[in-house]
């Protein structure tokens, strides 16, 4: 485990603490440090207990602790990640972005992120994003997809208040993901909040048009993606299989269960969120092991 | 009890319409009716896809027409009423009613499930901006006590809503419910209140009333009925019963009848009646606009349309969930299989 990369979290929310019970299971990250603001945050509380440094001056006290990690994850919100993306930048640090900030280019696990293994800043688009992109881009390896909707719908109870206060943000910054990652001509998306008690599990309903497919080749390949999302989300299955309708639209629909870490079962919104941070951050991780493997070499 | 009270009304054939019309209006048929309505004296017409702006797409139904030809048809054709469109918050964004804006809307309807309020506080701050008047929509109304009500209703007027609706999208209550929800309302909040009824328990012309008699000011109707599910309150009936009340609407009560009888029934795709599908909605607490899409899943997937709704009001389904209905079918469809299997080898 000597090789393992140092990691940070930046945020003691929700999210910054399920992706820290993921990433203490990691055979490739060690996450070392968590950086809040709130010193009575569960989060912290949790942190510590699980032996990683923290402090409670965010960016600040996280840099000043430079030597400590090489990837931090930004589970903050999207204005203090444009804040404090060019800090991380300068400091010579992987910034793996879970806000909607966008500062860098957006990377969906199996889609396009072996492309930017070398990138210093990646975005992880939204949940919705997360969980249809891969199934827009499985569609567009084998038809080309002139348009491509998502419906996500989430739990109300999932929803904070970051989300609640900028919906536009998620249905932009989705559909623009379903375009340049998912490669669709055009996108859309659409979020619905659900309060039903109990809270209903996140849904993400996939519909695309992509003339003159093979509906056996469009099929296969949706098996295959949904087979190798599972690696990293245990809990992302199919509802129906994919509809096929006369009129060329394609439907498929999706059911995400969280895997219960920190956060609610029902709330696979956050989870796959979580993970898929955890496979870029491992993703990249790789990547830099490799960089430094070979300057190694070079400097014998 | 209702003399001296004066109402506006806000005609939404044209937007809640457009689910009848599974978002088929052409430029001409906005045009005509804009221009009919107008001219009957109805002081607001809505203008938009059913949902809302940004609704064209797969889940919902793709519209006929853009919404920017839409919306300037329908300007032009109007020289005295106001231009009002809906946003859902999640399917439409912010941006949009700049765009809507542009085209002459001076009233924007903000619409959010009755819980979810908080959603739409950076769209009624837009439009406030924008210098329109701004319209809480709480659809669902029925799924929460008066007092949740009133919580969410507090929210819009904080954002700077000018008025907040009791919308009953799937035309599930009785007068009962809504004297209930107006009255707990005009306690909680020093905003206009407006009320929003569909007909599927037969209940709209009755629960507008009961809005009415409690303080709301602004109701909505749709012209022959037309609009999601049974239909919506039929706004000459209510023109007709409010006139007989001496409630002042400003709208000609023979004028709006031909308007109904002569322009808007002939673009009619099917006779807005409470049929067993459309009783079901309102039976189960189901979103209106679910009914064409249910229909059509029934058929796709030989099932009884109720079962579906029954099902989508089982799950406590909410509006914009349309993409549930196939889901939902699929599911029943393959029950249905599993059992013919079960019992043709049993």
């Amino acid at each position: 485990m000597a090789d393992r990369v140092k990691a940070a979290i930046l945020g003691s929310g929700n999210i910054g603490t399920d992706l820290m019970v993921k990433l203490l299971r990691s055979k490739i990250i060690e996450v070392t440090i968590m950086a809040g603001i709130d010193p009575k945050s569960e989060g912290l509380r949790r942190a510590r207990e699980a032996g990683l440094k923290t402090t409670v001056d965010s960016v600040d006290g996280l840099l000043a602790m430079a030597d400590d990690f090489d990837i931090v994850f930004d589970a903050t919100s999207a204005a203090a990640h444009v804040a404090a993306a060019p800090r991380f930048k300068e400091a010579g640090k992987i910034a793996i972005d879970l806000t909607p900030a966008a500062v860098g280019p957006y990377i969906i696990p199996g889609v396009n992120s072996l492309d930017l293994m070398n990138e210093p800043n990646v975005n992880l688009v939204s949940c919705g994003g997360q969980a249809t992109i891969p199934i827009v881009a499985a569609i567009n390896r084998v038809a080309p997809v002139e348009y491509a909707e998502i419906v996500a719908t989430i739990s109300s109870l999932s929803a904070g208040p970051g989300t609640r206060q900028n919906i536009d943000e998620f249905t932009q910054t989705t559909a623009h993901g379903i375009e340049s990652v998912g490669g669709a001509k055009k996108g859309k998306a659409i979020i619905i909040l659900n309060p039903a008690d109990p809270p209903i599990m996140m849904r993400d309903s996939v519909f695309a048009q992509a003339p003159g497919a093979d509906p056996e080749k469009v099929n296969r390949s949706i098996l295959d993606t949904v087979e190798s999302i599972q690696e990293y989300v245990p809990g992302y299955r199919l509802r129906t299989d994919p509809i096929f309708e006369d009129d060329g639209t394609i439907r498929v629909f999706i059911e995400v269960e969280g895997a219960g870490d920190f956060l609610p079962k029902y709330a696979g919104n956050l989870d796959i969120m979580t993970w898929a941070a955890v496979r870029v951050g491992e993703e990249l991780a790789q990547g830099l092991i490799e960089r430094r493997s070979a300057q190694a070499a070079e400097a014998k | 009890m209702f003399e001296s009270k004066k109402v506006r009304i806000i005609d939404s054939t044209l937007r809640d319409g457009s689910h009848a019309k599974r978002h088929q209006f052409t430029a001409d048929q906005v045009g005509k009716v804009a221009a009919g309505l107008d001219s009957a004296g109805v002081s607001v017409v809505e203008v938009s896809h059913g949902d809302g702006l940004g609704g064209s797409s797969i889940n919902y139904g793709f519209a006929k027409e853009s919404q920017e030809n839409l919306l300037k048809t329908a300007h032009e054709a109007m020289p005295n009423a106001q231009l009002a469109i809906l946003l859902i918050p999640g399917i439409g964004i912010a941006e949009d009613l700049e765009m809507a804006k542009h085209y002459g809307t001076s009233i924007a309807r903000i619409c959010t499930h009755v819980t979810e309020a908080d959603i739409c506080e950076q769209h009624i701050r837009v439009a406030k901006k924008l210098g329109m008047e701004a319209i809480g929509f709480l659809m669902m109304a029925h799924m929460v006590t008066p007092d949740q009500l009133c919580e969410q209703a507090r929210k819009m007027e904080s954002y700077g809503a000018d008025c907040v609706y009791v919308t009953d999208s799937a035309g599930a209550m009785t007068p009962y419910d809504m004297r209930a929800r107006i009255s707990a309302l005009r306690e909680a909040v020093n905003i206009e209140i407006g009320v929003h009824a569909h007909n599927n328990l037969s209940c709209a012309v009755a629960n507008s009333l009961v809005a009415i008699e409690e303080g709301a000011t602004t109701v909505d109707g749709c012209t022959c009925g037309l609009g999601a599910g049974a239909g919506n309150t039929q706004t000459e009936v209510l023109v007709a019963v409010l006139d007989k009340l001496g409630v002042q609407t400003g709208i000609d009560t023979f004028k709006i009848m031909d308007v109904g009888e002569d322009v808007v029934r002939p673009i009619m795709d099917r006779p807005q009646i409470i049929d067993r599908a459309g009783l079901t909605l309102g039976y189960a607490g189901v979103y209106s606009s679910f009914l064409l899409h249910a229909y059509r899943a029934a058929e796709k997937y030989d099932l009884d349309v109720r079962e579906i709704l029954l099902e989508c009001g089982r799950r406590k389904t909410v509006g914009g969930q349309e993409d549930m209905i196939i889901d939902i079918a699929w599911e029943l469809n393959q029950k249905k299989l599993a059992a013919h299997r079960t019992g043709s080898t049993a």
